[in-house]
């Protein structure tokens, strides 16, 4: 069975391109780039391709790129740094719909003394900035917030808060792990001082990551040795993965209108016609902006899992924010702080689509889905007493 | 993506006895959508009023709670009610090769929603387990989900169990705030401290080498985790019958309160292991 994959907000395909640009790297060139020889010399000028490539995705300047292990290692070391860099400073701003690689380090230091404020979001999981304007105050050492949110697609109003976290004299970081290469950034004109990228998430491999750190940011860094990557990051470059990091990134710029354009439109059908033929559904975060790659579907008097395996039988690979599927036996953090209604927030299911889904595949899911939720509200007592109406 | 049976993934795909008995004699329901899961049980009998003569079920829920279910109505079909009130969880999961320990929880809602159904044909009063956030006795332990301390005692003693991990999996009891957890910690001690006073030799039992591989296990899993939470660590040095040398490293060596910290580790150990077992530690 081939597979329907529209995932892409947990990992997608590695591209082919980005593959090639890479392949050499393992078996021929494996030199290493702090050697004071040619062989290794030829890995470092490649090396330094691929930080200039990302830099120019971001507007940012090459030594503002930082390359490490994963998203999670980038957050994990801006908030760290921002923590040494004031280590009188003891209060932390985050929000409840971070992915875990920030909520459970802050959750982590209210162990170590510090004040962790969480803001609340709206019903379209959308940020109050009075609340935010409310919680900065002196001590406020870092703020970290999500570019877009991973399992509704909802964007922030990243610039408009790091302009207000800046007056503070607070350090600003990111997590813009579903944002890069979805929607253009350009750091030149932003306040941002950190930002955190994922390589499998734009069509690199998994275990290569960036921190973009601004200039003039001052910086401690979490893993200690050598000197690479100017002392702001340890440790023997994964020079194959960062190459291919360059090279998605060069692809991502290239097929930054295609996100825009004909994913978009793929995405806005799909939410169209599924909310068309299934009775009882709604659109999380669909009264704010997205990214243009996600639909975030609840749908009432069903469980999320039963759906996805349903889904999987046919060939259609999505993600839910339900309980079951992801070892919490609630519903998402996300959705629970969107008020999502308990009716539905079991049922939410998630497609993430990419330059590589097609129209046929769109097709697949509108078919396959409806018939799914019929046959689980059918089964189910609440769903039966709403069919049954 | 959960490890499930052959044989879970049949029943979910195929589950069998979906809908209801208009004329059923015994209807039992637990659950609620805002729990997650929940399971509606119909049992129809013989004339006689003797055996099981059909059963449906309706079921809102993940796949293995769906194929529980259906696994439920298979197995109580031709028995008599009494054959069927001492049907378990665990025999509900074995029915279907097996479930993931965190799925554990979908048989034991099986089970409930056959003595719900079972007791109010009897009309005796149905047993208060406080799946369904209704006001039961016993105390509320886990507020998300509503379980009294009654039922937790109950599912952690007919299927042994050692860990609030487990007992989560098996009930969802702490799955969700996590905020009752110290408290079916509290629960687990109980419940194994009534079975040692019925079986005493029972821990007597342990093998010096299954001993050392629980001390360095509860270690592993449980010590070290929540050192490392606080910058800290420890070393085991040596196991001397139910004598523990440890050392303490980083944030907790030379640390002002690791005494403190070694009587957390030896109650950690007397807990999970055995109630003979004293920590000592030494420099190392």
């Amino acid at each position: 069975m081939k597979e329907i994959y529209l995932d892409n907000n947990a990992t997608t395909m590695v591209d082919e391109r980005v593959f090639e640009e890479m392949r050499p790297y393992f078996c021929e060139l494996y030199g290493n780039p702090s050697s004071m020889h040619f062989f290794g010399g030829q890995v470092q000028k490649k090396v330094d391709e691929a930080r200039n490539r990302v830099a120019a995705l971001l507007g940012a300047l090459p030594d503002e790129i930082v390359f490490t292990a994963c998203g999670t290692e980038s957050d994990n070391a801006a908030i760290r740094s921002a923590l040494e860099v004031f280590p009188e400073k003891r209060h932390v701003i985050t929000s409840r719909v971070e992915h875990p690689a920030v909520l459970t380090q802050c959750r982590n230091l209210t162990k170590r003394g510090y004040r962790i404020t969480e803001l609340n979001v709206d019903g379209n999981g959308q940020l109050d900035l009075k609340e935010l304007e409310a919680a900065l105050d002196d001590d406020t050492a870092v703020v970290s917030l999500m570019y877009a949110n991973n399992e509704t697609g909802v964007i922030f109003p990243i610039e408009e808060v790091a302009r207000m976290v800046k007056e503070k004299g607070a350090i600003f970081h990111t997590d813009a792990v579903q944002a890069v290469g979805k929607i253009p950034l350009n750091m030149a004109e932003s306040a941002i001082d950190m930002l955190s990228i994922s390589g499998h998430k734009l069509h690199a491999p998994k275990g290569v990551g960036v921190l973009y750190v601004r200039r003039g940011t001052p910086f401690r860094p979490l893993l200690v040795g050598g000197h690479q990557e100017r002392g702001r990051r340890a440790g023997t470059e994964n020079t194959a993965s960062i190459i291919a990091m360059g090279k998605a990134c060069e692809l991502a710029m290239h097929y930054m209108a295609e996100e825009a354009g004909r994913v978009r439109e793929m995405r806005d059908r799909l939410e169209r016609e599924l909310t068309a033929l299934i009775p009882n559904t709604r659109i999380n975060g669909g009264g704010t902006e997205r990214l243009p790659n996600t639909l975030s579907i609840a749908m009432e008097f069903v469980e999320g899992e039963g759906i996805l395996l349903l889904l999987s039988e046919k060939g259609i690979c999505a993600s839910s924010g339900s309980a079951c599927t992801s070892g919490s036996l609630e519903p998402s953090h996300v959705l629970r702080a969107m008020g999502v209604p308990f009716t539905c927030a079991h049922g939410s299911i998630r497609f993430s689509l990419s330059r590589f889904t097609t129209d046929a595949e769109v097709d697949a899911v509108i078919r396959e889905l409806p018939p799914i939720i019929t046959r689980l509200r059918q089964m189910s007592p609440f769903g039966r007493e709403f069919l049954n109406k | 993506m959960w490890d499930y049976t052959d044989k879970v993934k049949e029943h979910f795909l195929n589950p069998r006895n979906v809908g209801e008995i208009t004329d059923a004699d015994a209807v039992g329901e637990v659950g609620s959508l805002a729990c997650g899961d929940a399971l509606k049980l119909f049992i129809k009998l013989d004339e006689n009023k003797e055996r099981i003569v059909d059963a449906k079920f309706q079921t809102f829920g993940c796949g293995s709670a769906i194929a529980s279910s259906s696994a439920l109505t298979e197995m109580v079909k031709g028995k008599t009610l009494d054959e069927a009130m001492s049907i378990t969880n665990q025999e509900i999961a074995d029915f279907l090769g097996g479930l993931p320990e965190e799925k554990m929880h979908c048989s034991v809602m099986g089970q409930e929603a056959l003595e719900v159904a079972i007791a109010k044909y009897r009309g005796v009063e149905a047993p208060k387990h406080g799946h369904d956030h209704v006001e039961t006795e016993g105390e509320i332990v886990c507020k998300c989900f509503g379980l009294t301390d009654l039922f937790l005692k109950k599912v952690i003693a007919s299927n042994k169990l050692h860990t609030a991990e487990q007992v989560t999996h098996f009930t969802k009891a702490g799955g969700a705030c996590g905020g009752c957890i110290p408290k079916i910690k509290e629960l687990i001690a109980e419940v194994l401290g009534e079975e040692k006073k019925a079986a005493p030799e029972k821990t007597a039992k342990l093998t010096n080498l299954r001993k050392m591989q629980l001390i360095q296990e509860t270690l592993e899993n449980e010590v070290r985790p929540q050192l490392w939470a606080d910058g800290g660590d420890l070393e085991l040095v040596d196991i001397d019958g139910s004598n523990v040398q440890v050392a303490f490293r980083k944030a907790c060596a030379g640390c002002a309160s690791s005494g403190n910290t070694a009587k957390f580790v030896e109650q950690k150990l007397r807990e999970m292991v055995s109630p003979d077992i004293t920590v000592q530690e030494v420099q190392g």
